[in-house]
Formats: C-alpha cells, structure tokens, sequence
C-alpha cells in the first residue's frame, strides 16, 4: 500500500485524467506527476461506455505509475445510492487495495466511511462536493481529514488566493478542458430532461438520450430527451448536445444563456495559479484522446518546469485546437465572466 | 404528515414578500415556515427589516418558523450573511442549511437540511442525524422507491423525512448570474433584474417550447412539481412533511389547503388535482422525477400507479 508515502511535488503538481489504462500510460509518460481514474460503473462521474478501469487493470496502473514515481488517485465521486451503498464501500476497498495513493471523493457518506474504515488512506474531496469557502473545507477537514480540496469552479483568482491563506488544506484547480457551469456536484437539469444525472447515475446529457433531427430548410436540430438544445444552420458546425452549452430563448433573443461552447484554458493563470497557493493543477479529459492526454500533458508539464525554475512558461498555441468548439476561456478564473 | 413552506426563492419586493407571509401567518393551514435568501445574498438586506416582524406574526399564529441559509456560499458577504444566520440558533431558532459549510457555526445544535445539500443514501442520513440534523427534505431528482428507502432509514436515525411536492424545483446553482446575463449585465451590476421576474425568467427552447425558469444565479424547471397524486404514497413512505415553494402565479393559501385536505385524507388525489388546475397556473405540472422519469415528465395516476415504478 502506498498510504505514508505521499511526498509534495517541487512546484505545482500536474493531475491529469486517465479516461482507460492506455490514457494512463500516455499521461504518465507524458509527465503527468498524478493521474485519476474511476472503476467502470457509476461510482465515477465520468461513467460512460469505453472508459475505466476493472480492479486488475487499475492494480496494473498503480504499479506501472509507481514504477516511473507517478501516483494514482481513484475517483469515486458520484453519490452513493439509497439501497446499493455497498457498491461504493466495495469501491473503495478495491481502491485501496490496489494500492491507489487517494481517493477522491464527494459523498459525506462515502467520506465518512472511508474515514472510519481506512483511517490511513489519503482523502481528496472531489470538485463534486461544492466545497467553496474556506468553512466547507473546514468541515470536510475535521469531519474526515481530507488533505486536499479540488476547487468548484466558482472562485476568482483572487478568491482563491484568499481561500488558500485560510485554510490547512491543499487546493488543487482545474486548468484545461471541458467546463462545467453550474456549481459541480449541484445540476439536476441533465435529469430534468433526462431521468439521468451526475449525482444519480454519474453521467450528463447522456447519449443514450440525444438525437438529431434534419429540418427541410438544411440547418440540424439537436435534442436532448424531449427539449432542442441547439439549432444548427447549413454551414454551421453541430456540436453535441450538452445541456448548459445550449442555445436558448430568453428575454425575446436567442442566447448561449448558460455558456457558449468553450472550454477551460488556463495555461496563461499558471504563474498567478502558484501565487495564489495552489498545490495542484488539474487536467479535465477522461472521455478525451489519447493524443489529446499527450498534446495536453507535455504542454502543461512544460509550462509547470518553467515556472519552476522561475522562468515565464511559453505559452502554447496548439492548445487550442484541442478545445471543446475550439473556442477558449478563462472561465471564472476571471471576475467578468460571471 | 405536516406541511411546510419553503423560503421565497424569488427577489420579490420587500413588502410583497412581508404581506405574502402577512397573509400566509393569518391564512395558511402550514405548520412550517422557512423565512431566508437561499439564492443570493445581494438580495437579503432589502426584506431584512421586516423579517422580525414577519416571524413574530407567524409565530402567533401558531407556525414554526425556520430561517434558511445560503445554498452556494463563495465570497465572504456569502459568508458573513450564512454565519449571521446560524448564530439566530444561538437564541434558540431553528436554522435549515442548504450548502454544508453552514455546519461548523451549528455545533451542537439541531438543524434542518433543505433539498440543495446532496443526501442520497442511508450514510449520509446517519451521518447528518450524527451532527444534529432533525429534519432532512430531500433532493427533488430522487425517485419513489430511493425516497421510501431513505425515508426508513431517516426514521431509524430519528430524523423527519421531507419531500418537495410544489412548485418550480431548484436545478442548479453557479457562480454566474443568468439573469443578469440575459439583459446583457455585468454580475455586479446586476440593477437587480431578477426583480422582474417574480417566478423566474422563462427560457425556451430554439423551437419555442418553454424548458426552464432563470432566476439569479439559479435555473428552475419551467414545470411546477406537482406530487398531489403521489400524496397517499409519500405517507405510506412515512415520510413526515411535504413542503410548498412558494409561486407568485397562484394563491399559495389554497395551494396550502388542498394539500392539507389531501395529507388530512378529506378528499382524494383526483379531486386536489381538480383543484390545483383550477388555480391556472401559467405553466404545466410535472411529477417524472418520482416515476424515476425526467423531472419534465408529466406521468398521470392511471397511466403511473403507484409509488415505485
């Protein structure tokens, strides 16, 4: 078991998402100094066909990212359901046994448990527990002794760096990829319109329930359950249905109410990131490419160098073709996008 | 079973929201009533002046008052408005926390859970009924057999079971004001635009059918829930109260009393649905997240039956 033997990374510690076991290796070796995985089934928020990992294929990732001194953090970061908890308590027993160095977590369930059963075992609090002020993390600290906090995506820089000087918690912030909107962990529109959900069933906007419907003037119309999310013109490119990127009438127009179809890249909040306190930067990419985990990983490690032997990262221009729409932000990180 | 009414969850002007609750002391068959911004804090000073007032007369009359917090808690006003808040539980009021953080002001007394904290399973029931939590309404996506197993477990643990079964249900929360977004406004410089919009801003679809309500920070259905003819299941469940969110579109003093001859058996679920079409709401029922279906869904008894399907 690798519990006892958590050491800090010199500078800002690169997590990155490892969607199957090839991903992990490809981010590994890429130079990702943590990876993060889930078990196939819901007790992940990433529980889509094709990803994941069994018990044995997640021993093999431990001992290979052991191997080549990188660690393995298991997700377990859905809510447990009423009447099956033992699939999330067997979860973590799997988890631990493998020898993953943390598990992530959100239900207060789950951590509660977890605590008692593996008092020795490294607790992260998962992005999907909503801990956004310094007496969240608090809590979550005294009741379970968690060692670090992924941070909603909700806080400005300067938040954040208020947040760091107030709390004994390390704090980890996502800094590329797909952007949740909504406060994580506290979405129900997936199931409004879908009977699924993160929290429920670890999946949103689900393609189990998305369609497509071509319309006489040319332009494609996409729909999620029984609601058009978005309307495409001819020329247009169609992008998939994910509910909050939707394309809405509100007020008399037709907005990108909630969000325009872009996703998170921070590479340039690196340096303002480490001032701020952060310990952790974490990479957003589970259902991603391989080459996406390589392109994404190296960038970020190089930059993450950089800046460790005090220079300016050079900030990569490639990044951005790997964006969700190909279109950028900053996201909250930023005052003005609320 | 009691009924309960949940905190205005819209900026409505101050004396409107002081005469709803006026009239809902007077009027009202409640047994319950949560008084508190969950949505925004910018909106709590302007009703402040009047909450005293209104608890008092809620209090005469006979309600149980309950002062709800902050469902998403990021900047130290957040902060400072959830601490205030919970320090009212040390003169002996009952506090509901919607975002955990409201906990660690709350040592060693007993609170309320509202339906913005995720409790899902039997642990978590155990765990808040372990911090002090005598009251838990839960999460509006669960489904009726999730519902009734909790509800077991909450009565194992000592804890009162509560179920959302009126009006819009709260989706989502961000850090983003959508309202504020939609007439092209800064978050802070709002002007308070969701003060137009007493139950919600309605958002269609690009095919003009209506989806989901904006309000401030929060997005709601466009449905109201609508759980009357899931009443005699909800008892059979045992769950112990079923709360009212309050709407401006209709008279929640009926709203009120149709629930209350429903819980009290007087007339039947066919008869309360009547009632509550009667009051023309300008939007549709919904009750799918129950029939483990989308929240939008509308199942009717016929067609649904019972509770767990």
């Amino acid at each position: 078991m690798a519990t006892g033997t958590w050491q800090a990374v010199e500078g800002l510690e690169l997590v990155c998402p490892a969607g199957t076991p090839s991903a992990l290796r490809e981010a590994v070796e890429a130079g990702a100094h943590s990876v993060y995985c889930g078990f196939r089934d819901e007790t992940n928020a990433r529980n889509f066909p094709g990803l994941n990992f069994s018990p044995a294929e997640l021993k093999a990732a431990v001992a290979y990212a052991h191997e080549r001194g990188a660690r393995v953090l298991v997700a377990i970061n859905t809510f447990a359901q009423a009447g099956c908890t033992d699939l999330w308590k067997r979860a973590v027993d799997e988890a631990v046994a493998a020898g993953a160095d943390a598990l992530i977590l959100a239900d207060p369930g789950v951590l509660a448990h977890a605590a008692r059963t593996y008092p020795e075992m490294r607790l992260h609090l998962s992005v999907q527990a909503s801990a956004s002020s310094p007496e969240a993390i608090r809590l979550h600290v005294e009741e379970f002794g968690v060692k670090r906090v992924v941070l909603p995506r909700v806080l400005t820089l300067p938040e954040i760096a208020a947040l760091n000087a107030e709390i004994d918690c390390e704090t980890e912030v996502f800094v590329y990829g797909g952007l949740c909107v909504m406060a994580e962990g506290r979405c129900l529109l997936s199931s409004y319109a879908t009977g699924k959900s993160p929290n429920m069933n670890g999946v949103c906007s689900p393609p189990s329930h998305v369609a497509y419907r071509e319309e006489a003037d040319g332009s494609l119309v996409s729909r999620l359950g029984a609601f058009t999310i978005n309307r495409f013109g001819p020329e247009e490119k169609a992008g998939y249905p994910t509910l909050c990127k939707g394309r809405f009438e509100v007020a008399g127009r037709p907005l990108y109410v909630f969000e325009e179809p872009t996703s998170l890249n921070a590479v340039s909040l690196l340096k303002a990131l480490m001032k701020a306190g952060v310990t952790a930067l974490k990479i957003e990419g589970r259902q991603r490419s391989r080459a996406y985990v390589r392109q994404v990983v190296s960038t970020f490690r190089a930059a993450v160098e950089a800046l460790r032997k005090g220079q300016d990262p050079a900030l990569d221009a490639d990044l951005a073709s790997m964006s969700e729409g190909a279109r950028q932000t900053q996201g909250v990180y930023r005052k003005t996008w609320r | 079973m009691e009924i309960s009414l949940g905190p205005v969850l819209f900026n409505w002007p101050a004396e409107t929201w002081r005469d709803f609750h006026f009239r809902m002391a007077d009027e009202a068959d409640v047994d319950v009533v949560h008084l508190g911004e969950v949505v925004c804090a910018k909106r709590a000073p302007f009703f402040a002046p009047y909450l005293p007032g209104v608890a008092e007369r809620l209090v005469a009359a006979g309600k149980r008052v309950v002062f709800s917090t902050l469902a998403l808690v990021m900047n130290r006003q957040d902060r400072q408005l959830v601490a205030a808040v919970c320090a009212m539980a040390e003169e002996g009021a009952e506090v509901e926390v919607n975002d955990l953080s409201a906990m660690v002001h709350l040592k060693g007394k007993g609170f309320a859970v509202g339906p913005f904290v995720n409790v899902y399973n039997e642990l978590t029931v155990d765990w808040l009924a372990g911090k002090g939590a005598g009251r838990i309404c839960l999460p509006p996506e669960l489904d009726g057999p999730r519902i009734t197993l909790l509800a077991a477990a909450m009565r194992d643990a000592g804890v009162v079971p509560e179920v959302l079964v009126f009006g819009r249900m709260p989706l989502a929360l961000s850090a983003r004001c959508y309202h504020a977004r939609a007439h092209d406004l800064p978050k802070d410089g709002c002007q308070f635009v969701c003060g137009q919009d007493a139950d919600g801003l309605d958002l269609f679809t690009m095919d003009g059918e209506p989806f989901l309500a904006v309000n401030g920070i929060q997005t709601l259905s466009h449905a109201c829930l609508n759980l009357a003819a899931e009443v005699p299941a909800l008892k059979a469940a045992g769950i112990g109260m079923i709360r009212l969110s309050p709407q401006a579109a209709c008279d929640m003093v009926q709203v009120a009393a149709i629930f209350r001859a429903l819980a009290d058996a007087h007339i039947a679920p066919e008869e309360a649905h009547a009632r509550l079409e009667a009051l023309g709401l300008p939007f549709p029922f919904a009750n799918g997240y129950w029939h483990g279906q989308p929240g939008a869904a509308r199942i009717s008894p016929a067609a649904g039956g019972r509770s767990g399907s």
